[in-house]
């Protein structure tokens, strides 16, 4: 579950640099809306642990991780990190070109970024034309559990009526979106109610294609409704769907997978978007009647690249093979409790204990503010897991470290199981929240005989 | 509105629709759902009743119907003699307004009751020549005798039973206590007359009883109403035909099913006006209970629903009642109306949801509270428990002035001065003018709806 904030984030009014007192909705000095969406405190939203950004521990052997800019906002991503500046592969798995005269960073042993030189040279072979939408694999819609029998799976004794309830205790019988599954090629995902709230507003979609130059590719989304606002379940399914055929069309193309990500987070937008000018039911009537919003998070990962982008506070972590190196957190809040620490003006634990640590600074919606879509571009140079989780998993196992122990040792060759594993993790711990976590293993390899 | 155009289909049954208001979120161990239903019935043949439009069938079209109009004559009609004359002018012009076609009869009420028009037990059918075949047996009508209400209503129901109608309709007039039969033989008439025909009541003066009109009104599913100038008389008499002539469906039902393990604690008419229906209630089958809401044209009427059910854990969800609209037939079966809404239990752990209140129902619950007060005030005030009442009808000026009921609140200022609307602190006043008191007694259970 994700929580608009109510009041000012931000220490100084975006609009006019009016400095602003804690609580304050509107600046007092030009009367700018504090309470929509405060704007990043910096331009620069490390994705890892060599910037002021709450992250997983350095790693002890002293992983370096600079940081990843955004998008520039024009649709163009902004470039992470030179590749060149890194000693690895290209995505086509050849050695880089040697380093030109800017010093190199510290050989890292862990993960490391890749910058394409330009989006539109990433290094694959031009767009084939020939690879339409048609030929692109539409994410599969999560697998729905055959209508059960028809008695009632409360009371054992009442038929279930046409509108799913009890004919005799009047209970609602489970829904199709209570507990899904799904697996497609090397990617799994498992999304689950959870103990405590009544529907799972959680929705994800995972897909696997080619690139044009036949490499293979794998796509995962995961989207968590915003509670306080109308219909979140319909937000998430509609961004989670989306984003993934956004995906799954753009990447046989040709686009730059870090490309295609920010689009796929706009065409999210806009699916979300066009929820508010629903009318709303009676039945769906609530108290809260803000506009439709989720999160959404969501990775890419081909042969040598592993690009995610995300709104909101859903998490990719990174967990490689081998547990002997450290995995690593790659995606940073869009929070409150990670703006105050960004801004310093709070430490990690002082933000964290706050009761608006949580309330998110970035959704997708009509309401939202100015959409920020935050992509990063990797390139691990060793095998491992990348998991694509909400917070309803990432409260259970907070730290890259903690989420890497709670994933089973083979969650790269069994990846439904080890999405299981971590969903079961989170209702041992409670529960509290939908649950749902994808498992994406890197690097992508081909499919058996007959897959795209 | 309708046009002009005839529609010949001989049954104009409006369709009805239901909405349901509620804040279906309970906390954990909640059980008390609380729910709007709105009921509007529409594309009958008529506009509704605020704005009434006589004559919108033509002759021969709209639903068979029969009414009786009972005019008190007891002696005490001719003080002053201009209250007898207004009467029979008002039963004149009642008569004018009557469909052709429609069955009617006048029955003259004093102790005993008298067939004025047609006589012989029988009914009348109307057109131009019974009209005023009945005018002119109106001006034999003369003041002499008692007051036996329950004698009257016996033979309207008789002459209205020989008719083979869809709508049967009483109209009664009385200007004195129903002083000559005891209150049970009053009790034991509208027990025999209720679900046979509905019938408004008006009290004409400041001679009569206000809870034995209300009784009469409630009993048998009409309005009540005080007109304590007799020269408004004709208007009303003309607005009660007009909204009698525009009924399309007599003897609906609100049919409500729950779940095993639930209590009804309350079902209420609560717009146009409050009306408890909890103890009318017929039992229909399994865990279903009709209660009787009358006649319908095209109108909207609210009705608050309170159930208890059993509690269970946080995230579930069920079917707390079930709401639709039934025609009981004689022979045992059913006609449905189609409509049906949903009233729902969802518990979650989400404080801002459970906590919330659904602004029908607050409103609701304020408006039946302001009935309430108002009734005891004035009791209190009868009773000479100065303190009492003025406590109470404090707080009724507190709850028209939150709620919005201006029309209520106009007429207990008649009554009180009111020093703080908004606190509810006001004064009796010395010397309160009988029509005043008797008026706003009459009238407390009048609710205004929800702004939108």
């Amino acid at each position: 579950m994700s929580q608009m904030p109510q009041q000012a984030a931000v220490s100084k009014c975006p609009s006019c640099e009016e400095p602003l007192e804690s609580g304050d909705r509107f600046c007092g000095a030009c009367g700018y809306d504090l309470s929509a969406v405060p704007p990043r405190p910096d331009d620069h939203p490390a994705v890892a642990a060599g910037g002021a950004v709450p992250a997983p521990a350095p790693a002890p052997d002293g992983v370096d991780w600079p940081a990843a800019r955004d998008s520039d906002g024009q649709g163009r991503p902004v470039p992470v990190h030179a590749a060149a500046e890194l000693p690895g592969t290209d995505s086509g798995g050849s050695p880089l070109p040697p380093p030109p005269a800017a010093p190199p960073v510290p050989p890292s042993p862990g993960v490391r970024f890749d910058r394409p030189g330009e989006p539109e040279e990433y290094p694959l072979q031009a767009p084939d034309p020939r690879l339409d939408t048609a030929a692109a694999p539409r994410p599969d819609s999560p697998a729905a559990p055959a209508p059960g029998a028809k008695v009632c799976v409360a009371c054992r004794a009442g038929r279930v009526d046409d509108d799913g309830y009890c004919e005799n205790c009047g209970h609602a019988q489970p829904r199709e979106r209570d507990h899904m599954e799904q697996e497609s090629g090397p990617v799994a995902a498992v999304s689950d109610r959870g103990l405590r709230h009544h529907r799972n507003e959680d929705a994800f979609s995972v897909g696997c294609t080619a690139l044009p130059d036949g490499a293979p590719a794998s796509v995962a989304i995961v989207c968590d409704g915003v509670s306080s606002a109308t219909r979140p379940d319909d937000a998430s399914l509609a961004a989670s769907r989306a984003a993934g055929e956004s995906l799954l069309t753009a990447l046989p193309r040709g686009t730059h997978p870090q490309q295609a990500m920010h689009d796929a987070i706009l065409a999210a937008s806009h699916a979300v978007n066009a929820l508010a000018d629903e009318p709303a039911t009676a039945r769906e009537q609530g108290p809260h009647q803000n506009a439709p919003a989720c999160t959404l998070v969501g990775a890419v990962v081909t042969a040598g690249l592993l690009v995610v982008g995300w709104v909101g506070d859903s998490r990719v972590y990174w967990v490689p093979a081998d547990r002997a190196t450290p995995p690593a957190r790659l995606t940073e809040d869009d929070s409150w409790a990670a703006q105050m620490v960004a801004a310093g003006l709070m430490s990690e634990a002082e933000a964290y204990a706050d009761d608006r640590a949580h309330a998110i600074t970035g959704w997708l919606g009509a309401d939202a503010y100015e959409l920020e879509p935050h992509t990063a571009s990797f390139k691990p140079d060793r095998p491992g897991v990348v998991v694509v989780c909400t917070d309803g998993l990432w409260n259970y196992a907070e730290s890259a470290e903690e989420m890497a122990d709670a994933m089973p040792l083979d969650a790269a060759v069994r990846p439904l199981h080890g999405a299981r594993v971590l969903v079961g993790h989170a209702l041992d711990g409670g529960g509290h929240d939908n649950v749902t976590v994808a498992l994406v293993p890197f690097p992508a390899v081909p499919q058996g005989a007959g897959s795209a | 509105m309708r046009s002009g155009m005839a529609n010949f289909s001989k049954s104009n049954v409006p369709q009805f629709a239901v909405d349901v208001y509620q804040n279906e979120y309970l906390p954990e161990g909640g059980r008390e759902v609380n729910a709007i239903v709105t009921v509007t019935a529409t594309g009958g043949g008529t506009v509704g009743s605020a704005v009434a439009a006589p004559h919108l069938y033509s002759p021969g079209q709209g639903p068979s119907a029969a009414v009786a109009l009972l005019v008190d004559c007891s002696g005490s009609m001719d003080y002053p003699p201009t209250k007898m004359r207004n009467a029979r002018d008002a039963t004149a012009a009642a008569i004018d307004t009557l469909r052709d076609g429609v069955h009617f009869a006048v029955v003259g009420g004093t102790h005993v009751a008298k067939e004025v028009y047609p006589g012989g037990g029988r009914l009348a059918v109307a057109g131009a020549a019974t009209r005023e075949q009945a005018k002119q047996a109106l001006r034999r009508l003369s003041a002499g005798g008692g007051t036996a209400i329950g004698t009257w209503l016996r033979l309207a129901d008789r002459l209205l039973a020989t008719a083979d109608v869809a709508i049967r309709h009483g109209i009664l007039l009385t200007d004195g206590r129903n002083e000559h039969e005891s209150p049970e033989d009053l009790r034991a008439a509208l027990d025999s007359c209720a679900g046979r025909f509905t019938c408004d009541a008006r009290g004409v003066g400041t001679d009569w009883e206000v809870k034995e009109v209300t009784a009469i009104a409630s009993a048998l599913l009409g309005t009540a109403d005080i007109v304590a100038d007799p020269a408004g008389l004709a208007a009303d008499f003309t607005r009660m035909m007009e909204t009698a002539m525009g009924k399309e469906v007599a003897d609906v039902a609100l049919r409500l099913w729950t779940p095993v393990g639930t209590t009804v604690k309350f079902v209420k008419q609560v717009a146009p006006t409050v009306e408890e229906l909890t103890g009318r209630r017929t039992e229909a089958g399994p865990r279903a209970g009709d209660y009787p809401t009358g006649s319908w044209g095209d109108e909207s009427r609210d009705y608050h629903v309170c159930v208890e059910v059993p509690a269970a854990e946080l995230g579930r969800e069920m079917l707390a009642a079930r709401v639709s609209l039934v025609i009981p037939e004689p022979d045992g079966s059913v006609q449905n109306l189609g409509a049906q809404g949903l009233v729902r239990a969802v518990w979650t752990d989400d404080m801002a949801a459970s906590t919330s209140i659904n602004p029908q129902v607050a409103h609701y619950t304020g408006q039946a509270e302001l009935a309430q007060v108002i009734q005891q005030g004035l009791d209190l005030r009868k009773a000479g428990d100065i303190d009492g009442a003025t406590a109470k009808l404090g707080r009724a000026v507190q709850l028209a002035g939150v709620s919005g009921n201006g029309d209520t609140a106009k007429l207990l200022a008649k009554v009180v001065d009111v020093v703080d609307a908004a606190a509810g602190t006001v004064r009796l006043k010395a010397k309160v003018e009988e029509a005043d008191e008797m008026t706003l007694e009459t009238r407390s259970t009048k609710t205004v709806r929800v702004k939108k």
